[in-house]
């Protein structure tokens, strides 16, 4: 099965004829063969319609053969895989591939909103901008619905994406972008140099333009040449040959990102397999190679099917064999454009006419003319008279001002040459235009790159060996290699000459930008209208902002705007070039990085044991801490919640709180280092005694609290939050090397290492006693209220104690290696039995925390002075501290400040939420009579109410009275008590008992 | 972005966090609240080399002096601060 293919050449090119694929374009069934790309087979099967364009609804072709093509963008794939705006000229074909065109409705034939190109005169640059102002509303209901139905590319998949994206680092010497001749001869006098090479080709084979253009390299016809030299860089042990692979950005120190398209060219990636894959490349030295793309000349009609680029026929005769026309007209303004005549004649094609708008040709080229038996036009293309169905006649004007017709069903169009500069100019580099090759070239590079052959404009084959080979002796030699290099690979140069035609004035849409419909009128309305810099034009009329990114289209702009304003093309000036040259997926930046694995996830040392237990998990930064133990018959979170909460306060419970950051500090200067970051004192803690201690930021706002522990004279172990645990250690760290660098102390991060819980409830010490080595004193007087120290474990283990209570009961917490964190847990519940233990999760430590009136996170939320949580008294007058002389600053010891009360409402049955606001009695509620908000929320099981904790201004000397807690989120409004925060055992007895 | 840690070497951008301006010093104790003001807030708006603070959470968790061209990026220098590194035996 080979299909029809009637535009087939049975030799030639770079194709496997023995290996048929069958795909489906619009749900039309075609044969191709492996080596086209989705763009090469259409061509082969004579299919020219492709698209319709993006405003007007018009009939669009191929355009190019490569990642600039601003036409031939489909649908490929489908279902969950569904890919929008790819590019056919480089979606390699495969066995199944579908494919649908994009922007037509119903069919690509027959398309209903081509009506839109008898409003052509409106839709003009600015369209929006000037027509759906009024009404503002109508904006969203109607207008924008509308225009996004009738304007735009192809579809999104809608669903989650099945593949999986991978980012890789690599690093070498030399990483060159592009495998043309240029790219070819850099990497290989940098590898035979010795250095670590990395070429990265986009293609799915390597050698560039040389199969389009042919030609002989060291006596070689060009392809046996390129064979030569890959067998040579792949038997290199030190040169990584990357194909499928786009050099699409470079960043600081050296970083290029590259994105791999490892199994695009599968109809699904293999089990195990990424679809892409990210990569940043560090090099020492970078060649640019990316070559140079062909540019269109504006005519009246330029879109109609059937016109290509010059170089793209040249590339689907030689490279695919497959013909775009029969009888082909070719339009160029410059020698190389001639390439495609000659490759039309070898091909046994004919040539209608060569249109040429320079003054003079070569005779050899004459020559070729009158032997083929084609005219020479001198003169430009007027007009196409053609449409869906592709070219079929051509209007030339001819040099003396007469007209002529030529009959053809392709044209191919050269306009010259433009460098690949994107590369060269994304640090904000601005290129530099050449008189003699009419184009932008490379104005120097971002460090340690450098542009060589075609992207540095140089055009001819000879000339791109001999570039490329000097780039890549040099820059191996730059990275500290001098091996043997050996004989630079020699080839003539053609010549090459070019009389710069930008824009023929005809009747009819003339596109510059054939992505997003941006006519020549369009740029001279901008102008018109005052939109004169490119950078303007660009935003205004949006050249050059489509996925494409104005390749074959922003040079030609600009030349335009040039001309209409009456400045050169140097003082126009281009737009900034920015990374990625080529569009790359959201999910190969993401890479792994999604669902699940968007970020690490931390577990506590007791996870495994919880998730027996069926706890329910909650997310606390990356951490996953059991939030509560539902049992059975529970019917809903508050009823398990509230059943822990009275188990603790009756009994005993445990919770672990390993997430807690740890840290030792050890020296015989940790004292004064903790005074230094602490407001309180702890040079003047006693060995084996614990304190909580608060952290201001230096503008005087807490920065985060926890107990530290004086385990010895020289040695402390300070806990910090959950959420705090990272920054805290970089912020002590600071302290300890920028600061105080004249302490001797250290710190030591063990949050991983020690397994911590927290075990409370009256029967504590009973529980602890079975845990406990039996010599150990746990009586009030032996291990009073914060005491702190190493304790033995039946069993032997050695683990720490501390005497602390976040809950209000008698309490202690217990850290064990974090490889006993799990046994620890099973443990305590063997042990605990008889006194029923009962595990506790986040939300009863919170539960019991509010009822206690101690502040966490939505207390401690970065505008809190100490004052502010009745924690003013701790600061230490007798010494400085991080954070001292700014917490004393008027307005962070005014009076009126908003400071933590308790709140409850007087209707004991109602609700207290979060984030209500509190007013006065009597007040209209707004921000002027604002006086704060609640901040935690809890039902306390022992008072038998919802009760919180709040901000409120003056809300110490407020207690008792009744206010109102405004929620206009919630629709609610309702009185409340400003109470003492601290609503269980007030005088501590419990805690101390 | 690279950074060479004196202590680990070239490192890529992402193990690093910047805080600022390193040329600002902590007053003493009793230099009053102007000082500290300045201190706390006022920063030069920098164009041209800018010696910062880098600290290297990914790494070895050096605070490290980088002096960093804030129009070219380039990395004209790193120092440890003074007292990053291993404790100080016997000094």
């Amino acid at each position: 099965m080979r299909g029809d293919q009637a535009n087939r050449l049975n030799y030639g090119g770079l194709i496997d004829r023995s290996t048929a694929l069958n795909f489906r374009f619009d749900g039309k069934t075609l044969f191709g063969f492996k080596g086209d790309t989705l763009a090469s087979a259409l061509v082969a099967n004579g299919v020219k319609l492709v698209g319709r364009s993006f405003k007007y609804h018009r009939p669009r072709g191929i355009l190019t053969a490569g990642s600039e093509e601003p036409n031939a963008l489909v649908e490929l794939r489908s279902g969950a895989r569904r890919e929008p705006n790819t590019k056919a000229t480089t979606a390699e074909l495969y066995e199944g591939l579908e494919a649908a065109s994009q922007n037509r409705w119903p069919s690509l034939n027959f398309d209903v909103m081509s009506v839109n190109q008898l409003f052509a005169p409106i839709f003009v640059a600015g369209f929006y901008y000037k027509t759906f102002m009024w009404p503002a509303k109508f904006w969203e209901a109607i207008y924008e619905p509308a225009i996004r139905r009738a304007a735009g590319l192809g579809r999104a998949a809608q669903v989650s994406d099945p593949d999986h994206y991978d980012k890789a680092w690599a690093h070498c010497d030399v990483v060159i972008a592009g495998s043309g001749p240029a790219g070819l001869a850099a990497a290989l006098a940098a590898a035979r140099c010795g250095a670590r090479v990395i070429l990265c080709e986009e293609d799915f084979v390597l050698g560039g333009r040389l199969f389009a253009d042919g030609g002989m390299i060291d006596g070689l016809p060009a392809a046996e040449w390129v064979a030569r030299a890959v067998a040579e860089l792949t038997a290199m042990p030190d040169v990584r040959i990357m194909t499928r692979t786009t050099l699409f950005g470079v960043y600081d120190g050296g970083t290029y990102g590259a994105i791999e398209r490892v199994n695009d060219h599968l109809p699904v990636p293999p089990e195990h397999q990424v679809r892409q894959r990210l990569w940043r490349i560090v090099a020492k030295r970078c060649v640019v190679a990316a070559g140079a793309i062909e540019r269109p000349i504006v005519f009246a009609d330029n879109d109609t099917p059937g016109v290509m680029m010059a170089s793209a026929m040249r590339s689907y005769i030689n490279r695919y064999a497959a013909t775009p026309a029969r009888r082909i007209a070719l339009f160029t303004n410059n020698e190389d454009g001639w390439r495609t005549a000659e490759t039309a004649i070898a091909a046994g094609l004919q040539v209608a006419a060569v249109i040429d708008a320079r003054p003079d040709i070569s005779p050899a080229h004459r020559s070729l003319a009158s032997k083929s038996g084609f005219p020479v036009l001198h003169g430009a293309v007027a007009g196409i008279n053609g449409g869906k169905g592709g070219v079929r006649k051509i209007s030339v004007s001819l040099a003396g001002g007469a007209r002529a017709e030529v009959e053809a069903d392709g044209l191919a169009v050269s306009g010259g040459w433009n460098p690949a500069v994107g590369l060269t100019s994304y640090h904000r580099g601005r290129p530099k235009w050449r008189d003699d090759i009419a184009a932008f070239v490379p104005d120097g590079a971002p460090p340690g790159m450098v542009a060589a052959g075609a992207a540095n404009g140089a055009f001819g084959l000879g000339a791109c060996l001999r570039e490329g080979f000097e780039a890549g002796a040099a820059a191996a030699r730059d990275a500290g290699h001098s091996g043997n290099i050996g004989s630079m690979p020699v080839a003539d140069d053609e010549a090459f000459s070019i009389t710069p035609l930008w824009h023929v004035a005809g009747k009819g849409k003339a596109f510059v930008d054939q992505q997003h419909d941006v006519t020549a009128s369009d740029v001279e309305l901008a102008q018109r209208e005052g939109f004169q810099s490119v950078e303007h034009l660009k935003r205004y009329t949006t050249l050059g902002m489509a996925t494409d990114q104005g390749k074959t289209s922003n040079v030609a702009g600009l030349a335009i705007m040039a001309a209409v304003s009456g400045k050169s093309i140097p003082e126009t000036g281009t737009t900034i070039y920015r990374p990625p040259y080529v569009p790359v997926a959201i999910g190969a930046f993401a890479g792994h990085h999604r669902d699940e694995n968007f970020h690490a996830t931390r577990l506590t040392p007791s996870h495994h044991w919880a998730a027996e237990q069926g706890a329910v998990f909650v997310d606390t930064g990356l951490w996953k801490r059991a939030q509560w133990y539902p049992r059975a018959g529970e019917k809903d979170w508050l009823e398990s919640v509230t059943r822990e909460v009275k188990a603790v306060r009756g009994g005993v419970g445990f919770c672990d709180v390993s997430t807690l950051g740890k840290i030792d500090v050890h020296g015989p200067d940790a004292g004064t280092f903790l005074d230094r970051v602490y407001i309180n004192a702890f040079s003047s803690l006693a060995v084996g005694k614990a304190r909580y201690g608060l952290m201001l930021r230096e503008d005087g706002i807490v920065y985060d609290d926890g107990t530290t522990s004086r385990l010895a004279e020289d040695h402390y172990f300070l806990t910090t939050t959950t959420a705090k645990a990272g920054l805290v250690m970089q912020h002590l760290e600071f302290c300890r090397q920028v600061l105080f660098p004249e302490l001797d102390v250290q710190l030591t991060s063990v949050s991983d290492q020690w397994a911590q819980f927290s075990i409370a409830g009256p029967k504590t010490r009973d529980l602890l006693k079975e845990i406990v080595d039996p010599a150990e004193d746990l009586s009030n007087e032996g291990f009073p209220f914060m005491g702190a120290r190493e304790v033995g474990l039946r069993g032997g283990i050695k683990a720490r104690l501390f005497r602390i209570s976040f809950s209000g009961e008698m309490a202690f917490e217990i850290s064990v290696p974090a490889r006993y964190g799990e046994a620890m847990a099973r443990n305590l519940m063997i042990a605990g039995k008889p006194f029923g233990i009962t595990p506790y999760g986040t939300e009863a430590l919170g539960v019991m925390r509010i009822e206690k009136g101690h502040v966490a996170g939505p207390e401690l939320n970065g505008t809190t002075t100490a004052g502010d949580l009745g924690l003013g008294k701790m600061m230490s007058t007798k010494k400085d501290f991080i954070g001292r002389v700014m917490a004393g600053r008027e307005a962070l010891v005014a009076p009126n400040r908003q400071v933590v009360v308790g709140i409850k409402p007087t209707d004991k049955a109602r609700r207290l939420r979060s984030g209500a606001h509190i007013i006065p009695k009597g007040e209209t509620p707004g921000p002027g009579n604002d006086q704060g908000y609640v901040t935690s929320v809890c039902f306390s099981p022992v008072l038998d109410q919802w009760i919180g904790l709040g901000l409120v201004e003056r809300g110490r000397e407020r207690i008792g009275e009744i206010v109102r807690a405004h929620d206009p989120l919630r629709g609610e409004d309702y009185d409340v008590e400003l109470c003492n925060s601290v609503f269980y055992d007030p005088d501590g007895g419990r805690q101390r008992g | 972005m690279r950074i060479v840690c004196p202590f680990c070497g070239e490192r890529e951008l992402g193990e690093f966090t910047y805080l600022g301006d390193a040329k600002p010093q902590r007053p003493a104790a009793d230099a009053g609240e102007d000082a500290v003001y300045d201190y706390v807030y006022l920063r030069d708006n920098i164009a041209g080399p800018m010696s910062e603070h880098w600290y290297h959470g990914g790494g070895c968790r050096a605070w490290l002096k980088v002096t960093r061209n804030t129009l070219t990026h380039e990395i004209s220098a790193v120092e440890p601060a003074a007292g990053a590194g291993a404790a100080k035996v016997g000094v």
